[in-house]
């Protein structure tokens, strides 16, 4: 039975492998869930099929939506009818928008530019154009 | 009947029998029947992504419908079916009994699959193969998503019936001279796989009811508008079927662990670890549902806690991966189609195995959540492991059921074709998630980075279809035409084969 041991030594590696992911996945999760004090809110609503965003001060944009660099900006994401998932590929935020929740995510620009915001849960028929513009200004 | 080389027997002598070989018979062949028409439906889509616009349908709405019944059909009516038929015809031979337990229930179990497949392929519904509402409850048009929900129903009934009689055979009837760890790991492979469908499957039939109900208006489970919540039918349904996914495999396990002794002409280099991964599996299963639902605002403690029990879950299949390599380690191995396509699945696994721990990294899975990366890591563990390793079983049962050889220079070229076609599709389309990608999509941004990746991915599935077609045409002509098989020694291992004796139940 001396070979054995080759198999609790591998074992030993992936899960010494594991606790390392999971920790570490841990930490940065951990500070990414930490919303800064100063970030402007932004309420997100999601419907069949487009996207509506509602600033502070009572603007409205459909569709398309302006916010400027190196500021901090906290959405909070709902929806009107099905679930919806707020996604923006290039800054990693994907949100599902469920109806009956309020549910929170922030990021914070550094540069301008334009950007795709899509949808990334299933939501019937024109799903896959349920798509809106991120504008980031200088 | 053409499979009936022997002693040609009429086909409803089949139809009507309730011998386990002949129940089994019956499952694979529909199992392999909706594997086509399953892959048809995946050639739709393919074809209809190669380039962006609309290619060859112009109504996104009959594209939801088309990978709605490919998603159902495929882990429904191919995976669980042909692991069925394939328990049914080597469990009792196995065990050492007469037949199943109870052979007119598992005729019954098996006889609920047409029904089942016939609601949901007329059906035809758009709700995606999870039917989350409350798209399924208050969007989607009946009676499409009424069949699916029905269609479901009986064949999780069936699932179950199927089940129970093979814990009952397996623990009840087996020879008194065969203890429990005798059991060849195959027969544990489908032990766990069915204790593990009687535990899971019993909320997914309580999460339909409550679907249907809420469809008729006479409750709001999960209707936000009237107190209800929709995130209560994900825990319901992702419950039973991330379990599931280990009890798609579990069986593909066992085979693996039938075949790659047999094929090094090795002993098995650890039959107690094979068992002990096994029952973990089955066990920790259970611990990591919610990792499907990381983005719909769970709390950071329900995210950590999910993210362990998804990561616990992934020393057990190291196991099993190491426990085959060092049986094989050493041994004269032969690659004939059956070994070629266990390798071959256990590769293409270990590269799922590594995108599972990506997704399941919690920064990461934002990334990757329903993107195309979602579905290249599943298609690589239930296309490219289970249905490989199943795939090789078939070859390596083909002498027993027909009593002939398949061409191993067509089963040679299937497999390449595959393979190759495996790495092409699926490759790609974890690719084409990091790239924002979403699932699920009729149309993409018409993008040159993401165009050229979809026809690479189309590509891929167009090899992988021609390699079905090769299939085909080897397993119908091998079974009117092949040589006839030596019985005791098919492969010429120097093992013994299955009692082909059985073949000729009356
Ligand atoms: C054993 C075979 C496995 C099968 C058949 C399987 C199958 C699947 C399927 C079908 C999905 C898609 C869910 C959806 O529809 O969105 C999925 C997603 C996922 N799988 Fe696996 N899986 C397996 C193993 C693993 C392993 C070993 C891990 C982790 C180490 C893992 C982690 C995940 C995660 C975290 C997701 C969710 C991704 C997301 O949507 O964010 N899976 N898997
Ligand atoms: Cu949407
Ligand atoms: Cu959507």
């Amino acid at each position: 039975m001396g070979h054995t041991i080759y198999e609790w030594v591998y074992i030993g590696v992936v899960v010494g492998i594991l606790i390392w992911v999971g920790a570490d996945s841990w930490l940065v999760e951990k500070h990414l869930e930490e919303i800064p004090e100063e970030a402007t809110t932004i309420r997100v609503v999601a419907q069949q099929w487009f996207w509506t965003f509602e600033h502070p001060d009572g603007t409205k944009e459909v569709g398309e939506l302006h916010v400027k660099a190196g500021k901090a900006y906290r959405f909070e994401v709902v929806s009107k009818d099905v679930i919806h998932s707020f996604n923006v590929p290039y800054f990693v935020m994907t949100m599902d928008a469920v109806p009956g929740r309020v549910n929170k995510i922030w990021f914070a620009p550094a540069e301008p530019g334009e950007f795709l915001i899509q949808c990334r849960e299933y939501c019937g028929l024109l799903h896959y154009q349920m798509r809106a513009k991120l504008i980031v200004e200088a | 009947m053409v499979l009936e080389v022997r002693k040609p027997r009429p086909l409803w002598e089949i139809l009507f029998s309730t011998h386990h070989t002949d129940v089994g018979l019956l499952y694979i062949i529909s199992s392999f029947v909706f594997l086509f028409m399953g892959g048809a439906l995946a050639m739709t889509i393919r074809t209809e992504l190669l380039t962006p616009g609309p290619t060859i349908i112009s109504d996104p709405a009959f594209f939801n419908r088309v990978f709605t019944v490919h998603g159902t059909d495929l882990l429904f009516l191919w995976l669980l079916p042909f692991a069925a038929g394939m328990g049914n015809y080597l469990i009792p031979i196995l065990v050492k009994y007469k037949d199943m337990a109870y052979p007119r229930l598992n005729a019954v179990a098996y006889w609920m699959i047409p029904p089942g497949a016939a609601l949901i392929w007329l059906g035809w519904a758009d709700i995606g193969w999870y039917g989350y509402p409350p798209y399924s409850t208050i969007r989607a048009p009946g009676p499409a998503a009424d069949m699916w929900i029905f269609g479901l129903k009986i064949l999780g009934l069936s699932s179950i019936l199927g089940s129970i009689n093979f814990v009952v055979t397996i623990l009840k009837c087996k020879h008194p001279d065969m203890s429990i760890m005798k059991l060849p790991l195959f027969v544990w492979g489908i032990l766990t796989t069915s204790i593990m469908t009687l535990a899971a499957l019993p909320t997914f039939t309580a999460a339909l009811i409550m679907l249907y109900t809420d469809r008729l208006g006479v409750s709001s489970f999960f209707n936000p508008a009237m107190g209800g919540d929709p995130i209560a039918y994900q825990h319901l349904f992702w419950f039973t079927f991330h379990p599931e996914v280990y009890i798609f495999f579990m069986p593909a396990i066992g085979m693996a662990y039938d075949l790659i002794p047999k094929f090094s002409r090795k002993p098995i280099f650890s039959y107690a670890s094979g068992v002990i991964a096994l029952i973990l599996l089955s066990i920790i299963g259970f611990a990591s549902w919610a990792h499907h639902m990381l983005a719909t605002g769970m709390t950071f403690t329900e995210k950590t806690v999910f993210m362990i029990g998804t990561l616990a879950a992934v020393p057990m299949s190291a196991m099993h991966v190491f426990n085959w390599l060092a049986t094989s380690w050493g041994g004269r191995i032969k690659f004939a189609a059956p070994m070629k396509w266990t390798f071959g699945g256990i590769a293409l696994f270990f590269a799922a195995g590594a995108g599972g721990v990506v997704n399941t990294a919690l920064p990461l899975d934002f990334i990757t959540h329903d993107s195309y990366w979602v579905v290249g890591h599943f298609h690589l563990f239930v296309m490219g492991t289970i249905s490989f390793i199943f795939l090789g079983f078939m070859y390596y049962l083909f002498p027993l059921i027909t009593g002939r050889m398949y061409n191993e220079r067509l089963s040679s070229i299937h497999f390449w074709l595959m393979f190759i076609g495996a790495i092409m599709v699926f490759v790609t389309q974890h690719v084409l998630g990091l790239f924002g990608m979403p699932r699920r999509i009729y149309d993409y941004v018409s993008d040159p980075d993401l165009i050229i990746m979809n026809q690479i991915a189309t590509t891929g599935a167009y090899l992988q279809g021609i390699g079905m077609a090769v299939f085909l045409y080897n397993m119908i002509n091998s079974a009117v035409r092949g040589k006839p098989a030596k019985m005791e020694d098919p492969f010429e291992i120097g093992e013994v084969y299955y009692d082909h004796r059985r073949r000729e139940p009356h």
